[in-house]
C-alpha cells in the first residue's frame, strides 16, 4: 500500500490568496493511498525542505507530492530535498497550482476545486512512478562555438584560456563580425578595430583554439556531452596551408568592381579578396560567382602570379565531424532591410521611405564605413551619390523597431546611442555641418552613457526633434524628410544632403534553420529563447547549448562580451566533470513482447534505436528485437506511442501513470 | 481581465495534453503574465505529443471528457525534432476513426502553441471551454456504458430458468 505524502505550498500568498491551501490538504488526506498531507507557507525554503524531509521519515512516506508552483521552476530543488530524505527523486513529483491555477483564476471555489483535482491527478502518478538510476555519460570536453564576431571570439578565448579545446566556425572568410565594421564604438569613442584586432590574432594564434572560417554548420546530432557536429568548409580556391597572405593576387586580379559586402557595398573589392586588411586568418577567397576563371574559363592570374603556388581552382567543399561536448551560438544580428520585399521575411519595408532606392539615404553600417579610417573613403563622410560633402545630415532613430504595424515591437537598444556617436562622428569630420536627429525617446541605460547622448547636444551642437519621419523623397539632388516636433507642435520639413536611417536589429539570415539543426527554441521575430528571462539568460532550454550575443536579441558590446564570458562560465561548468548525469527519462523495450518490427526504429528521430538478437542456449537465433541505446535516447516517447504490440515504454511517462492521471477525472 | 462572473447551468470538463518544452511553458508564461481563463481544464504533461496515444484521448471522453484538446510545438519546432510530426500524422488517421465511431470532432482540438505564446493558451482554452460548453456534456459514451451495465443486469426469466437448470 503507497504511502504519498502531500505538501501544500502557500507561496507566501501567490497561491493562498486565491487557493484554500488547507482545504486542498484535507482533501488530500482523504485520497487512498496518502498517509500524510499538510500546508506551509514556502516549501521551497529551507524550513519547507526540513518539513519534507522530517515528513518522509516520521511518516515512512514513499511517495511525495508538492502541490506549488511549476515543475519547471523547482522540479529539481524537490528532488534532491527527497535524495536528502533517502528517496528515490523520482518518487517526487511536482502538482502545479500557482502557474496554472491560483495565478489564472478569480473565483476561489473554482481554483480550490482544480487544485483538489490537480493533486489528485499527481498523487495517482507518483503512485505509479519508479525508482529510477540515473544514466551516465561521459562528457567531451571540446566546446563549438557557432559565429565569430565579438561574443564568439569572445567564449572562444575564455573557454581556451581554461586549457579546453574550442572549435570556432565563421561562415564569412574573416572573423570580427560588424564590429569589425564599425568605426568608433560608444561611450569611448574607441576606434573598434584597434581593441578588437587584438582578439582576433589571439584566436588565431591560440594552441586551443581551431578555426574554421568561410565554414557552415550543415548538421548537428547527439546531445549534452556528445555532439557529432558537420561542418561543410567552403572552397576558398586557396590552399591555406601555402597562402603567405603576401596580396600579389588581390593586387593583380583583373576584377576589381565587386561591391564589397563588407564596406556595405559602397567600396568595390577584387573576385580574390580578402574582405578587410586586418581580416584573420589573413588568406583570400575567391568569389567563384564572379571570377572570370569560374565564370569563362579565361585569366588565371592569380594562380600565375602566386609564389608560393597556393591558388587551387579544383579545390572542393570539405566535411568535417567534430565531437564537441557543448555549442556556443553567437551568431549575431544584421540589419533591418527597408527595400520592398525584404529578403526572406513577412516583415514590410518602407514606402514612404523609397524601398531603398534613394542612393544618399543609408543605414547605420553604411554611416561607419564612411566613418572609417579603413573605409571605402577613408574616413571622409560624402554623399553615396555624387561624393560631395553633405551639410545637413538627418537621423531618423527607430525605424521598424517600436512599429507594431511594420511587424517589429521590440526597441533595438543600440540606435540612440550609435546615433549620438554618429552626430559627434560627423562634426568632428565636417566641422560645418549640421546634424538633425527625429527620435522618439532617448534610451541611455549603460554607465556614461547618457552623459555621451547629452554631449551631442551640448558639444557637438546635433539638433534633436522629438517626432517621427513621415515620408522621404528625393528633390533634385536633396533629400526632402517630412517629419514633426511634438513639442512645439509644428510639422517639419528638412531638405537633407545624407539621410542616415536606424534600422531594427535583427536576427542573421538562416537564424531559425540553425535553431531547428541543433533543436533550440526561438521567438517570432527568430531570436534565440533563453531558458529563463530572468534567471537563465545564457542557457538554451536544450541542454548543452548556450547563448551569446545579438542573436538572444538586441545588444551593445559590453553587454555583448559580458554574456559570451558567462556562456563561457557555463561550458566550463559541463566541462568540470568527466561524467555527465543523463536524465532516465528513456526509453525500455520489453523483449518478450517486441517481434522486431521497428516501427520505433523508423519514428526515433535521434537513431537510438538498435537491433539485438535474441539467442537460445544453444546459440540458435531466437528473435530480432529493438534495443534502445540509453546513452542516446532523448525521451520523447514517440517510439511508445507507435508500437502495435506496447513492448517499448518510456520511463517516467508509462501509460499506467498517465492513465492513473486520467482515470481521476 | 476582471469580467462579471457568470454562472452557468453547465461546466464541461476539459483535459489538454499538452508537451512539456512548448505548450506546458506557453501556459506557465500564461500564468506568470497573470492572464485569467476559464478554470474547466485539467493538463497532463508529456515530454512530446509525439508520446500521446489515441488511447488516452478515447479514455478521457469515457471517464466524462466533454472536451479534449491536443497541444504541442508548432512544426519545425519539435525539441525532440519531429515529435510533433508523428503526432500530426497519428492524430489525422485518428480522428477519421473517431468521425466513423460518432464522436463529434469539435470536441477534440489540436493547437500549437509555443512557451512564448502565452497570449495563444489563454485564448485556445477561453474559445475550447466556450464551444464545448454550447455544444453540451458529452453522452456518448455514458449512454454506451449504461447500455451495457443494462444488458449486464437483464433479470429475464428465460435466463433465470437457464441458471437454475445449471446442474
Amino acid at each position: 500500500m503507497s504511502r504519498i505524502g502531500v505538501f501544500v505550498c502557500h507561496c507566501g500568498e501567490n497561491i493562498s490568496r486565491t487557493v484554500d491551501v488547507e482545504k486542498v490538504a484535507e482533501a488530500s488526506r482523504h485520497l487512498l493511498g496518502v498517509a500524510h498531507a499538510c500546508d506551509y507557507k514556502y516549501m521551497c525554503s529551507d524550513p519547507g525542505q526540513a518539513l519534507l524531509k522530517k515528513a518522509v521519515a516520521e511518516h515512512k512516506l514513499d511517495g511525495v507530492v508538492v502541490a506549488a508552483c511549476s515543475p519547471r521552476m523547482h522540479e529539481k530543488t524537490f528532488r534532491k530535498a527527497t535524495v536528502q530524505a533517502g528517496l528515490n527523486p523520482f518518487l517526487c513529483e511536482m502538482a502545479n497550482i500557482r502557474e496554472h491555477c491560483s495565478w489564472v483564476h478569480e473565483d476561489r471555489d473554482e481554483a480550490t476545486a482544480k487544485a483538489i483535482d490537480i493533486v489528485h491527478m499527481l498523487v495517482e502518478r507518483v503512485k505509479r512512478n519508479r525508482k529510477l538510476q540515473p544514466i551516465s555519460v561521459p562528457v567531451t570536453k571540446r566546446a563549438l562555438i557557432i559565429g565569430g564576431g565579438i561574443a564568439g571570439i569572445q567564449a572562444a578565448l575564455d573557454i581556451a584560456d581554461c586549457g579546453h579545446q574550442v572549435v570556432l566556425v565563421e561562415r564569412e572568410p574573416s572573423i570580427g563580425g560588424h564590429m569589425a565594421q564599425l568605426s568608433e564604438t560608444f561611450p569611448t569613442l574607441d576606434c573598434s578595430q584597434c581593441i578588437m584586432t587584438p582578439k582576433m590574432v589571439d584566436v588565431a594564434n591560440h594552441p586551443n583554439i581551431t578555426l574554421h572560417t568561410y565554414s557552415e554548420v550543415e548538421e548537428v546530432d547527439g546531445y549534452i556531452g556528445n555532439f557529432q557536429v558537420k561542418i561543410r568548409k567552403k572552397a576558398r580556391s586557396v590552399d591555406m596551408g601555402k597562402c603567405t597572405g603576401c596580396g600579389v593576387c588581390m593586387a593583380k586580379c583583373p576584377q576589381k568592381k565587386i561591391p564589397n559586402n563588407f564596406d556595405q557595398n559602397l567600396g568595390m573589392r577584387s573576385a580574390i579578396y580578402v574582405p578587410f586588411p586586418q581580416a584573420v586568418p589573413n588568406v583570400p577567397v575567391i568569389d567563384r560567382a564572379n571570377c572570370t576563371f569560374f565564370k569563362s574559363g579565361k585569366c588565371g592570374v592569380c594562380q600565375k602570379v602566386c609564389g608560393p603556388g597556393a591558388v587551387d581552382f579544383e579545390q572542393q567543399d570539405e566535411f568535417v565531424v567534430e565531437e564537441v561536448g557543448a555549442v556556443v551560438v553567437a551568431t549575431g544580428f544584421k540589419l533591418y532591410d527597408i527595400s520592398e520585399k525584404p529578403k526572406g521575411s513577412p516583415i514590410k519595408g518602407y514606402g514612404e521611405f523609397g524601398h531603398g532606392k534613394i542612393p544618399d539615404v543609408i543605414d547605420g553600417l553604411t554611416f561607419e564605413r564612411l566613418a572609417s579610417a579603413s573605409g571605402p573613403t577613408g574616413g571622409k563622410i560624402i554623399r553615396p551619390s555624387d561624393g560631395k560633402e553633405p551639410k545637413q545630415v538627418v537621423f531618423v532613430q527607430c525605424v521598424g523597431s517600436r512599429a507594431r504595424e511594420k511587424g517589429i515591437s521590440y526597441c533595438s537598444k543600440i540606435c540612440c546611442m550609435y546615433t549620438a556617436k554618429h552626430t559627434m562622428l560627423y562634426k568632428h569630420k565636417v566641422h560645418d555641418g549640421q546634424a538633425y536627429v527625429f527620435f522618439m525617446d532617448a534610451r541611455t541605460p549603460g554607465k556614461g552613457y547618457d552623459e555621451f547622448w547629452r554631449r551631442s547636444i551640448e558639444s557637438e551642437e546635433a539638433v534633436y526633434i522629438r517626432g517621427m519621419v513621415s515620408r522621404l523623397y528625393q528633390k533634385g539632388d536633396k533629400i526632402v524628410v517630412m517629419g514633426s516636433d511634438i513639442a512645439v507642435g509644428i510639422q517639419v520639413e528638412i531638405e537633407a544632403d545624407l539621410v542616415v536611417l536606424a534600422t531594427a536589429v535583427q536576427p542573421r539570415e538562416g537564424a531559425d534553420q540553425l535553431a531547428q539543426k541543433l533543436g533550440i527554441s526561438y521567438d517570432q521575430y527568430n531570436f534565440y529563447s533563453e531558458a529563463h528571462a530572468k534567471l537563465r539568460p545564457v542557457e538554451c532550454a536544450t541542454a548543452g547549448v548556450y547563448l551569446a550575443g545579438a542573436c538572444q536579441g538586441p545588444k551593445d558590446i559590453p553587454d555583448t562580451v559580458s554574456q559570451a564570458s558567462a556562456a563561457a562560465a557555463k561550458v566550463m561548468t559541463l566541462f568540470a566533470k568527466d561524467q555527465l548525469e543523463r536524465e532516465p527519462i528513456v526509453a525500455k523495450v520489453n523483449e518478450r513482447f517486441c517481434v522486431g518490427c521497428f516501427a520505433c526504429k523508423k519514428v526515433c528521430a535521434y537513431g537510438a534505436v538498435e537491433e539485438k538478437e535474441i539467442r537460445d542456449r544453444q546459440g540458435n537465433l531466437v528473435k530480432v528485437v529493438a534495443y534502445v541505446n540509453p546513452g542516446v535516447c532523448g525521451g520523447c516517447g514517440t517510439c511508445q506511442a507507435t508500437c502495435p504490440s506496447k513492448s517499448v515504454e518510456l520511463d517516467g511517462y508509462t501509460d499506467e501513470q498517465i492513465m492513473a492521471m486520467i482515470e481521476t477525472l | 481581465m476582471h469580467a462579471e462572473k457568470q454562472h452557468h447551468a453547465f461546466e464541461p470538463k476539459l483535459v489538454a495534453f499538452v508537451c512539456t518544452w512548448c505548450t506546458y511553458a506557453g501556459a506557465d508564461l500564461a500564468g506568470t503574465s497573470r492572464m485569467h481563463y476559464p478554470s474547466n481544464v485539467r493538463v497532463v504533461k508529456f515530454p512530446c505529443t509525439g508520446r500521446i496515444d489515441p488511447v488516452f484521448i478515447l479514455r478521457a471522453f469515457q471517464k466524462g471528457a466533454d472536451g479534449v484538446l491536443v497541444s504541442g510545438c508548432h512544426p519545425g519546432d519539435c525539441h525532440y525534432m519531429a515529435g510533433n510530426f508523428h503526432a500530426r500524422r497519428r492524430f489525422a488517421a485518428f480522428r477519421q476513426l473517431l468521425d466513423f465511431v460518432g464522436v463529434d470532432l469539435d470536441r477534440l482540438q489540436f493547437s500549437w502553441v509555443s512557451a512564448a505564446e502565452g497570449g495563444k493558451w489563454v485564448e485556445v482554452v477561453t474559445e475550447l471551454t466556450e464551444r464545448i460548453r454550447q455544444m453540451g456534456p458529452m453522452r456518448e459514451f455514458r449512454e454506451l456504458d449504461a447500455e451495457e451495465h443494462w444488458s449486464a443486469q437483464l433479470d429475464e426469466p428465460e435466463i433465470r430458468a437457464a441458471y437454475n437448470a445449471i446442474p
